[in-house]
């Protein structure tokens, strides 16, 4: 900081015209970034979803721009696609209320239960698994559930066998990957719970279950809704796992997948579907609360 | 909370096995890349080291890596300046279509990425092929560029929130010109903010495969677009074990990185 004498320099004057143009300042700080996100991403996205309103050539598979809604009509009345909606949502709803049975514990243990000395170590085994790839654990469980394979060879002895690639394995592995997202809201929300609620709540005769019912699990239930927007719009869009561990299972994203080269305007009406449900979740959720405190 | 004793118990075990479903898998991914069995059964028959020296000399995994490496580091550039410029226009200005602004930030990671994946795809073709410019590696950083915003924007905005604006008002009084306010005063307070969120948007972009599938030119392999396409091929299973367990053992690394930066980023949410 040499230069404290206010010397009248080119920068200094572009800096004081800027400082008395708030305006200005703020369209040069907006632009680049809007023309990206609203122009190029909002822009494709809203040609997708008209595009679902197009048709395709069924000799060349070329996108015919003709208005119509036959995408829509046939995605409504044909069964297949009623069944696989309706079965993606079911395993979307599955793995979250897998992930919340799984998380409460171990976000219970880590929040009051473990020796404080141990909780900082704790919450670091819980974010580790984040930020290995998501797909080397999908493929650590297509490892586990092949025939043959380590929970075949652990439940052997019992006499039973795993239960191999399908739709079982599905809600397995998304429930693992998604379970992190679960546990991390439930331990902050869990963290923040004062002491002496609890203790009113004993002083007041309630036993654990009680005070657990009554105290606890209104407390941390937006929590548990901020963790969900995680675990079922993950879910819900989803086509990797499947293909790695589902068998023949198909979810809503292998049917957009394999409709894309050949009828795209198909696709887009099938891309609808998930993009209305987590939106209306999304809404839905939002009336807990629960969005503002992500 | 007074927990009854068996309640106690219970929760302790349930943590355990919880903890245990946590890390098995990645515990097996490291055993299985020392697996002399081609066909990764268990339990292994031995160990061996064999397969790590075959993935040092795959080309596929190396090109793979480098490509996964360029595309997550320019995705997180144009991120971080992205990201900036939006966290401090939403924090330091009123105006109108602020709270839409941080609305379209969260939309390209909370939609499915294969609607992302597919819209992007879609536009670059009728937008750039006439263009000349063609599907590749540049069209792979300008997707995953799209998603990594909202992460470095989180971590700005959270820090600007809580940077008392007298600091900077201090510097506008002491005579210096905003630009030097900005490189002297507010920077150095945003920087950790700006490493925290650059690390998860590298870590979002080297991990990421749906978009990347659907933006990616021919010959553009990105290292998780290598292993799910090798993935099912028996004669690469063990080379395929052995870069799943280098990529368990380098996520030690960002854990490392964010705890040692300061407590208030987001060290492990990704969003």
């Amino acid at each position: 900081m040499t230069d404290t004498a206010p010397a009248a320099g080119p920068v200094r004057r572009l800096a004081g015209a800027l400082y008395r143009r708030p305006r200005l300042q703020l369209s040069l700080l907006l632009s680049a970034p809007t023309a990206w996100l609203v122009l190029a991403y909002l822009g494709s996205l809203t040609v997708l979803f008209l595009s679902a309103f197009w048709t395709t050539d069924s000799f060349t598979s070329n996108v015919v721009k003709i208005w119509n809604t036959d995408n829509f009509t046939a995605l409504f009345t044909t069964d297949v696609y009623r069944q696989v909606a309706l079965r993606s949502v079911g395993v979307a709803l599955a793995v979250t209320a897998l992930c919340v049975l799984i998380a409460f514990p171990i976000a219970f243990y880590t929040a009051r239960i473990a020796h404080p000395r141990w909780r900082p170590l704790l919450v670091v085994a819980i974010l580790t698994p984040l930020w290995a790839s998501y797909l080397v654990k999908a493929y650590a469980w297509r490892l586990i559930l092949a025939q043959g394979g380590l929970l075949d060879w652990v439940l052997g002895p019992l006499g039973l066998k795993g239960p191999g690639y399908g739709l079982t394995a599905t809600v397995l592995v998304l429930t693992y990957l998604w379970l992190p997202y679960m546990i991390l809201p439930i331990h902050a929300g869990l963290e923040q719970l004062p002491d002496s609620l609890l203790d009113a709540s004993a002083d007041l005769g309630a036993r654990t279950g009680r005070t657990f019912r009554s105290v606890v699990l209104p407390m941390i239930l937006p929590s548990v809704a901020a963790g969900s927007v995680f675990t079922f719009s993950l879910s819900l869009g989803d086509y990797i796992a499947v293909q790695i561990v589902g068998g023949k299972t198909q979810l809503i994203g292998n049917l957009i997948y394999s409709n894309i080269t050949l009828d795209l305007p198909l696709a887009a009406a099938l891309g609808t579907v998930p993009v209305v449900i987590i939106v209306l979740y999304l809404l839905a959720v939002r009336r807990t609360g629960a969005l503002s405190s992500l | 909370m007074n927990l009854s004793r068996p309640a106690r118990i219970t929760l302790r075990i349930a943590a355990a096995l919880g903890f245990a479903v946590i890390y098995v898998p990645l515990f097996l991914v490291l055993v299985n890349s020392l697996n002399p069995d081609r066909s990764s059964g268990w339990p292994p028959p031995g160990l061996t080291f064999e397969w790590w020296a075959d993935a040092w000399h795959s080309s596929g995994a190396r090109d793979a890596l480098w490509t996964s490496v360029k595309a997550g580091l320019g995705a997180t550039a144009i991120a971080l300046v992205l990201g900036t410029l939006i966290a401090f226009a939403c924090q330091r200005y009123r105006f109108f279509g602020r709270d839409a602004i941080s609305f379209v930030v969260v939309l390209p990671i909370a939609l499915p990425g294969i609607v992302t994946g597919v819209a992007l795809n879609t536009a670059f073709r009728t937008v750039l092929e006439p263009l000349g410019v063609g599907l590749g590696l540049f069209t792979v950083i300008v997707g995953h560029a799209t998603f990594c915003i909202v992460v470095v924007f989180n971590n700005v905005i959270a820090r600007l929130r809580r940077m008392p604006g007298s600091y900077e008002e201090a510097a506008m009084d002491l005579g210096a010109h905003s630009f030097r306010t900005y490189l002297d005063i507010t920077f150095p307070l945003v920087r950790s903010a700006l490493v925290a969120g650059g690390l998860l948007a590298f870590a979002l972009s080297f991990d990421e495969i749906v978009v990347t599938t659907f933006t990616a030119g021919p010959g553009i392999q990105t290292l998780p677009v290598w292993i799910f396409s090798n993935m099912a091929r028996p004669q690469q299973a063990p080379v395929v074990n052995v870069v799943a367990a280098v990529l368990v053992l380098l996520s030690v690394i960002p854990i490392y990185l964010a705890q040692r930066l300061s407590s208030d980023t987001a060290s492990g949410s990704r969003i």
